[in-house]
């Protein structure tokens, strides 16, 4: 994948934004992909967890937001256990999650109307609950 | 002594069986569970967005609600546990969330219960040799692999239950009832959780390998604590099936169905009628039943 790096992208707001709702400090992060290496959904990611912050800190928002390991983020918080840079990488994800949900323009991850039948009754209370809350605006 | 009880939302129905065996098994150890009044669900999710109080406010009036009722509250669920322990510790920490989420809920809670899931009311309050003496049928040779998952353990500073990365405490109630724990390396890693709403085969890969590891390691039963964790690696071993053609099915039990089994309570009362997986044939086979 080709990136095209320009000091406006880099000195843009969005690794703020991102840091803002998150809490968290993103250029503690030195790419180690401890936090890739030990997530269970990994393997069904576009891009690892590690590679989405360096894109969020390169501020390369189209890239970060457009890929999708977020969207499969359980927030098992095996990944914020194992970080040596104490940056809590759930977070991280929730707060791109977030940027996305709350654009104006929003696209929400689900459509409940395209369930196929019986899939919501089928699943526990809790599971829709917290799904609907992670992928709904 | 008696200790209030926060059923949350899948307790009276899809996981009734981990809810009635609870109660059950509380009144053989001599305590009570004080279900709350006027509860609502907790949201399921601790949010993980800063800014995002109003996802809070749920779980805090619920403990506000709860602190009117006594002073150590508990849960079966491990989710509804995670949100309301970790709400819990916000409010106590946290000055200016905590007067924002009281004026919303128009309540004063300081954050003063104690929050401890049922397993830590077993360990700490009764005591696992307590439970030992009052098993009737011990669960000899049934070699079961406790599953912790995600949110009984993670974040470790604020959960506090047990070692983040080798746990031991369900293993040790496991052997105060008789049983052989079996340790495999999967015990703590996420069966998927919500994902089984966004992206449902990503949940049956982690469910298959969380399966796949207690087999692998001698496992005859997987033990868990949560009705989240429960549907992804109980009901959806038909998923499984129908993905890896040569994968035998293993029966799912809730930790307070194990025990009340060994306590001697008739098998009939303990719901295995909602477990996905039948465990009546390995029950029989075992002798317990």
């Amino acid at each position: 994948m080709k990136i095209e790096l320009t000091r406006h992208k880099v000195h843009n707001e969005f690794a703020k934004k991102v840091e803002l709702i998150s809490g968290q400090n993103l250029f503690a992060c030195y790419q180690c992909g401890n936090c890739t290496a030990g997530c269970p959904v990994a393997f069904a990611m576009e891009v690892g967890p590690h590679e989405v912050i360096r894109y969020t800190l390169l501020g390369l928002e189209e890239e970060a937001v457009g890929v999708n390991t977020f969207w499969l983020c359980a927030s098992c918080l095996q990944c914020t256990s194992r970080c040596p840079k104490g940056i809590d990488i759930a977070r991280v994800m929730d707060a791109l999650r977030s940027v996305v949900l709350r654009k104006k323009d929003r696209k929400d991850h689900i459509q409940i109307p395209k369930f196929p039948e019986g899939f919501l009754e089928r699943l526990p209370q809790i599971a829709f609950v917290s799904g609907f809350r992670k992928f709904l605006s | 002594m008696d200790y209030l009880y926060f059923p949350g939302c899948t307790l009276y129905t899809k996981a009734k069986n981990l809810d009635q065996t609870a109660r059950d098994c509380s009144h053989l150890l001599g305590f009570e569970l004080k279900e709350i009044s006027n509860w609502t669900c907790c949201g399921a999710t601790f949010p993980l967005a800063t800014d995002n109080i109003m996802a809070l406010l749920p779980p805090s009036r619920i403990l506000a609600r709860a602190r009117q009722e006594g002073a150590i509250l508990t849960t079966l669920c491990a989710i509804c546990f995670n949100v309301i322990k970790r709400t819990n510790r916000l409010i106590q920490n946290d000055g200016e969330k905590r007067e924002k989420i009281n004026n919303f809920i128009e309540m004063n809670y300081q954050g003063d219960l104690r929050v401890l899931h049922y397993l830590e009311i077993l360990k700490q309050e009764i005591g696992f040799s307590k439970i030992k003496e009052r098993v009737k049928k011990p669960l000899a040779g049934l070699k079961a692999g406790a599953y912790y998952g995600c949110m009984l353990l993670r974040p470790f500073d604020e959960m506090g239950f047990d070692d983040k990365e080798r746990p031991t405490l369900f293993e040790e109630f496991l052997e105060a009832m008789g049983a052989e724990p079996v340790d495999f390396p999967y015990k703590i890693e996420c069966c998927g959780s919500f994902q089984s709403v966004g992206s449902p085969e990503v949940a049956t890969e982690c469910s298959y390998k969380i399966l796949g590891s207690a087999i692998k390691n001698g496992a005859e039963v997987v033990v868990s604590t949560c009705p989240m964790c429960t549907f992804n690696i109980d009901h959806k071993q038909s998923d499984i099936k129908e993905k890896y053609l040569g994968f035998k099915p293993i029966p799912v039990l809730y930790f307070t169905q194990l025990l009340g089994m060994a306590m001697g309570l008739d098998y009939q009362t303990l719901g295995f009628g909602q477990n996905f997986v039948d465990p009546l044939p390995l029950l029989k086979e075992k002798g317990f039943i």
